[in-house]
């Protein structure tokens, strides 16, 4: 009944146009910076530049990509930044098996962080700040404790290349971040895990009420934010040469939350952005390379970055009480 | 437009409030979640003090308060943002900064020391407050960015970080902060004053009744006429006030500004809350649990230390361990006292 009447009510083109920028204000600001740094940038338009940007966002969206889908469940994971020490440290340990093993072990160590998450939020029904919290404190404590906190060079010439290499010219953790987007993409939009998801954090009672598997889909979403998480934190460690859990993947559950909610990912659920997510990442390293290109210091890229995340989630605010 | 808008209610309240079942089960529970920190802590005590010989010395005791002091006051603050249901994500931005501004502000004399950092930390709690509580935006997110916002003010007032600020050693704010009565040290006593304060502006004044209401119940505070707004800012604000404060005190201790300090230090001050028995979804918990909550992370790390062969990495292993299995606990007694 509401929704009709919503829908009926003529728009003016002044509210039009305010949602439409509301929705897509994310990729006019791509648009823009990147127009201005072509127009105002010395050596802006060269393919190292671009690989340089494309490579520094890369983790960010990989880990950007779980994070949209648990706060697409009115949740959030802090604990990705500890879940990518964690898999950096576990790396060269089982090296020794092969690179693949060491990959496959890194990997399932992720998963079974997310999905310890995902027992603790879903199953047990603590809240999941503080859930992923005590695995962000106690995640990287371990990691460290596994590598008697050194860092460890890696040589191993498979895993380098994952870092390093080309494939038609693009690295090949762009190409796995641009693979993984898709897929999840693919998963919030095509599938019934995406429905039942969207469908939990717009109303979990309603939800419940209708005879979804809520459990079994925050439980999901969990498991998949600790998977990706490991996969950035191989990338990272594979990028580095080195395996790093002291600095691996710091801070990055703020970049990650910081993309998702400058990509137009409401912090309340009930929708997920998967290209905002890539885009936010992409904006928020165009906007530091930006300052950084005009010389500007980090202490006011980061000032400029507090300053964007408060305006992108005012104007998604206005969206959502409208 | 709404249909269903203010006509005047019934007082459908008194019908819907359960009747009051203390059942011996449910105050165990209760009593549990509130004291539960504090029988581990002396648990923990006794243990330690059994175990290692060093660690009952005058000494180490004097040192372990001295060091859970600063981190107290941050938490102090973020009991009662925690209290009203929000969090505050930028104390260990502003801690840092407050450190920085006071060591900067120590050229202008103590006024300058003690000022500078107040008002900076105190106007950023504030505008977190303003946006939380007249914008709607979620307190997470407004306080993730003012933590972007103070650390890079940190690092352009200390040209990104380069330069670290001295305090003079004779300057009154170090001589202060580094003398100690009756053995211990004045940030001890200090905090220890703020902390008596707490508890009674929580407990026995308007505003810390305020503070619980918003938190149990924010729609029905509204309703009652308590100034829902006022208390929200006021309470972010006197998070960024104590933790400005708390980095004046570890700037006078250490005699200069530190740059690298406070990074993950709201992580530290959110757990040791939770340990203490506030509970995060707001409307309960104490000052008291605050400062349990904080000793009882430091008395860990004391005798990991004691231990001496362990891995100081196993001290964040432990605290991890710790804060889940207090919120598990916590959740499982919740689960009890309502069923």
């Amino acid at each position: 009944m509401s929704s009709a009447t919503m829908s009926a009510r003529p728009w003016t083109d002044r509210a039009r146009s305010g949602l439409w920028l509301q929705r897509n204000g994310v990729y006019v600001a791509v648009l823009v910076l990147l127009v201005f740094n072509l127009l105002f940038t010395a050596n802006f338009l060269s393919t190292a530049n671009f690989r340089t940007q494309l490579l520094q966002a890369a983790p960010v969206v990989i880990v950007g990509l779980g994070m949209a889908l648990v706060i697409g469940t009115e949740g959030v994971d802090l604990s990705v930044g500890a879940v990518m020490a964690l898999s950096a440290a576990l790396i060269p340990l089982y090296l020794g098996y092969g690179v693949f093993a060491a990959i496959a072990v890194a990997l399932l160590a992720g998963l079974l962080a997310g999905m310890f998450n995902g027992l603790l939020v879903a199953y047990i029904g603590v809240q999941p700040i503080v859930a992923t919290l005590a695995f962000l404190v106690g995640g990287r404590g371990l990691a460290l404790v596994i590598a008697h906190g050194q860092l460890v060079e890696v040589d191993n010439s498979t895993l380098l290349s994952l870092g390093t290499n080309d494939v038609l010219g693009i690295p090949v953790t762009v190409l796995i971040a641009a693979v993984l987007s898709v897929l999840v993409g693919l998963l919030v939009q095509r599938s019934t895990f995406g429905r039942r998801l969207v469908a939990v954090g717009g109303n979990r009672t309603a939800s419940a009420l209708a005879g979804l598997p809520v459990r079994k889909v925050l439980f999901g979403v969990y498991a998949i934010s600790g998977l990706l998480a490991a996969i950035a934190g191989v990338l990272a460690t594979a990028r580095l040469g080195a395996s790093d859990p002291a600095d691996t993947g710091l801070l990055m559950e703020l970049s990650a939350i910081t993309a998702v909610v400058v990509g137009g990912t409401p912090l309340t659920g009930g929708r997920v952005r998967i290209l905002g997510t890539v885009m936010g990442a992409v904006l928020m390293q165009l906007v530091r390379a930006t300052l950084i290109k005009h010389n500007l210091p980090d202490s006011t890229a980061q000032m400029v970055q507090a300053v964007i995340i408060v305006v992108a989630v005012y104007s998604a605010r206005e969206r959502s009480t409208r | 437009m709404t249909t269903t808008s203010t006509s005047p209610a019934p007082p459908a309240a008194a019908q819907t409030a359960a009747p009051v079942s203390d059942t011996r089960r449910e105050q165990t529970a209760l009593l549990l979640q509130r004291q539960g920190a504090a029988i581990v802590l002396i648990a923990v005590l006794i243990i330690a003090w059994l175990s290692f010989p060093t660690f009952g010395t005058q000494d180490n005791l004097s040192d372990l308060a001295l060091q859970s002091s600063f981190l107290a006051v941050i938490a102090l603050g973020m009991t009662f943002v925690i209290i009203t249901g929000g969090i505050d994500l930028s104390v260990g931005s502003v801690y840092a900064l407050g450190g920085v501004l006071a060591a900067y502000g120590s050229q202008w004399g103590l006024a300058g020391a003690l000022l500078l950092p107040l008002v900076v930390c105190g106007l950023i709690g504030l505008v977190n407050g303003l946006l939380v509580a007249y914008t709607g935006m979620a307190p997470f997110i407004v306080t993730l960015a003012s933590l972007l916002f103070a650390r890079g003010l940190l690092l352009a007032i200390t040209h990104e970080g380069s330069t670290t600020y001295k305090i003079s050693s004779s300057a009154v704010l170090t001589r202060v902060v580094r003398a100690s009565f009756l053995g211990l040290g004045s940030p001890v006593w200090i905090t220890l004053l703020l902390f008596a304060i707490g508890t009674v502006v929580l407990r026995r004044t308007r505003f810390g009744q305020s503070v619980f209401a918003i938190g149990g119940a924010e729609n029905s505070a509204l309703l009652m006429g308590l100034p829902v707004l006022r208390t929200k800012v006021s309470v972010y604000a006197l998070s960024g006030l104590l933790s400005g404060f708390a980095g004046i005190l570890t700037a006078g201790y250490l005699e200069s500004g530190v740059t690298t300090i406070g990074v993950g230090t709201e992580l530290d001050a959110i757990s040791v809350v939770v340990i203490g028995g506030t509970l995060l979804t707001g409307g309960a918990g104490s000052v008291l649990g605050t400062v349990i909550g904080v000793l009882l992370r430091d008395v860990i790390q004391n005798i990991i230390n004691q231990i001496g062969s362990l891995d100081s990495n196993y001290q964040s292993v432990v605290s991890g361990g710790f804060l889940l299995v207090v919120v598990v606990i916590q959740r499982l007694l919740a689960r009890t006292g309502s069923a």
